[in-house]
């Protein structure tokens, strides 16, 4: 990827820009994105869909329709801060377009016809990221995208593999903010890039300015989970939170020297706080020296925190260093079946009755000749999240027995779930808790991360108007 | 003096792959010296022992009074190969505050740590 050294705005120096999260996963509160370009002024407004194993199930949809493949909830949340959009200059940015970024767009501009704004407004279509189509291509051309985990060659699974994307930064946004667009949509972008890029077009930071790019990225990094910074999820005093029914979502209001305040909307509940938005920054956290992004390597011990007001906390001194010379892919391939079934048991002696129905059920499996690959047993309520390490239970009113199989064999599996509501009349006793039925066999989509060379993905940045 | 960790840090705890991530955060400043001195690898190590099936990394953040420790075979395969309840780690940062550090009394004194009560059913309110 060719890097232009600036290609944002002229900088000013006592400008501010304020980028709001209004999603951090697709499936988070429908609220959100409306509530942060209500409750206040707002420059950007930030949309993170995109998980780890998404892109596989999008491109499931889109297999079985070419009009699908990204993530249909954005077209309601445009919907909900249109006018935002249209007459008050909010600009979007989105990883929604996931395996179909044209598509999303179409389905955009739809909405925006059908509210008769679509002059107001120009959408920005990133793609460039997928790389099913040339996996063939870059295998033979000595590209192993080999597992970072377990160092395998991508060619062990290369019949099984869903989908395959590069993790791409932020320069193809900044690309279309430049080219005017005001809601722009990407398939595999980074987290962090949709709320970096922004800061970086605004403040014309340039592509090699790494402490500033570090800063946008952990900018990124803070506000990219949604509320999970603003008092949602906060152990921290948990009890004193106020009002989460009626949390606030955070904004990042940035400077051109690279510092910025996370901030939330007046009125609004949750908190925002040196502990809520440390919780955050230490969340999936690798090697805190070493943050790898496309755009720049981010150093979480140069981050420095302080309250600067209510729920407000200033973020400055990041110091970044130059990306490596490879991004990531992020690749999804079937790997086999599995089913979990619960049933719950009841006091007196709860837990050695649950303990007997699942030697009961591992018993039958064995003697119907069923293998699976692996089955786990947990009983919560005793053991299933601290295991060993929660110490004697005494006599609790209930337990869930919690049994999950996987395999490569989907009838071992299928036959598997046809195993546990029968326990509800042949097995132990004082058993409840199996209204919803058999358990449903799901197939396993797994993750599977590789670095690829950087010079062999190549962005496209299109504006509709 | 024993110290629960409970008492003295808040935590965070998330994924990647088969990795869990537990990010343990100071409560007081103060604190934090104490827990870059007795949250060690082999505790941890010794904490986790029979739960996780690979090594563990240790990290500090002094500039965010935190230890971020990683946690390899920690998710039964991680993602959506995990047959465990919690497949994401999301609460392996609750089963970290379990510890109980030994704290040289004159030391544990003069940090103002907290003794130990019985076990409470929310973290402590710390001052701000």
């Amino acid at each position: 990827m060719t890097q232009p050294q600036t290609l944002g705005v002229p900088q000013r120096f006592d400008k501010r820009v304020r980028v709001a999260s209004g999603q951090g996963f697709w499936g988070d509160w429908l609220e959100a994105p409306r509530r942060q370009v209500e409750g206040g002024d707002v420059d950007y407004l930030m949309l993170d869909y995109l998980a780890e194993v998404t892109m596989s199930i999008l491109q499931k949809q889109k297999e079985r329709d070419p009009n699908t493949g990204y993530a249909r909830d954005f077209v309601g949340a445009i919907e909900s801060v249109l006018p935002a959009v249209a007459k008050r200059g909010v600009r979007v940015i989105a990883n929604a377009g996931g395996v179909n970024p044209p598509a999303c767009a179409a389905a955009i501009r739809a909405v925006a016809q059908k509210h008769g704004v679509s002059d107001a407004i120009r959408i920005g279509v990133v793609t460039g990221d997928d790389l099913l189509p040339r996996l063939d291509e870059l295998i033979a051309g000595g590209h192993p995208l080999a597992n970072m985990e377990t160092g395998e060659p991508l060619s062990t699974v290369r019949d099984r593999v869903l989908s395959a994307n590069a993790y791409i930064g932020s320069t193809p946004i900044v690309e279309a903010l430049g080219k005017g667009a005001n809601i722009v949509i990407t398939g595999r972008s980074t987290d962090t890039a949709l709320t970096m890029a922004p800061l970086r077009f605004e403040f014309g930071w340039a592509a090699d300015d790494w402490d500033r790019l570090a800063a946008g990225i952990i900018a990124g990094h803070i506000i990219e989970c949604g509320a999970q910074c603003s008092g949602g999820n906060c152990l921290y005093d948990w009890q004193n939170i106020p009002d989460l029914a009626n949390v606030g979502y955070p904004i990042v209001d940035g400077s051109p020297d690279g510092s910025f305040v996370i901030y939330k909307h007046p009125d609004t509940g949750g908190r925002i706080s040196v502990p809520s938005v440390t919780e955050q920054l230490v969340y999936e956290m690798g090697d805190p020296h070493s943050y790898i992004t496309p755009d720049v390597i981010a150093d979480f011990t140069s981050i420095h925190l302080e309250p600067a007001g209510e729920n407000r906390v200033r973020v400055f001194g990041i110091e970044g260093r130059p990306p490596t010379d490879s991004l990531k892919v992020s690749i999804a391939y079937r790997a086999g079946f599995k089913a979990v079934g619960t049933l719950v048991y009841s006091w007196p002696d709860a837990l050695p009755k649950a303990e007997l129905a699942d030697r009961v059920l591992r018993e039958r499996l064995d003697r119907l000749g069923v293998r699976v690959e692996h089955i786990l047993t947990e009983f919560v309520g005793v053991s299933a999240t601290h295991g060993p390490l929660a110490g004697e239970v005494h006599d609790p009113p209930e337990v869930q027995l919690r049994i999950g199989v996987r395999g490569p064999d989907k009838a071992a599996i299928e036959r598997f779930t046809r195993e546990i509501a029968p326990l509800v009349l042949n097995g132990p006793p004082s058993v409840t808790g199996f209204a919803g039925g058999r358990p449903k066999v799901e197939e396993i989509v797994a993750y599977w991360p590789a670095l690829i060379d950087k010079r062999v993905v190549q962005t496209r940045v299109e504006v509709l108007t | 003096m024993k110290v629960r960790l409970l008492d003295i840090a808040h935590a965070r705890s998330g994924d990647k792959g088969d990795t869990a991530n537990v990010g343990v955060i100071a409560l007081e400043p103060e604190w934090y010296p104490v827990l870059e001195r007795y949250l060690t690898l082999d505790r941890v190590t010794q904490h986790f022992h029979g739960i996780i099936t690979g090594p563990i990394e240790r990290y500090e953040l002094p500039n965010l009074r935190a230890l971020n420790f990683l946690l390899h075979g920690a998710l039964d395969g991680g993602g959506t190969l995990s047959l465990k309840t919690d497949a994401q780690g999301k609460v392996f940062s609750t089963a970290m505050l379990r510890m109980v550090l030994d704290v040289p009394d004159e030391e544990a004194r003069a940090a103002h740590l907290p003794g130990m009560k019985a076990w409470p059913s929310y973290t402590r309110s710390p001052k701000e």
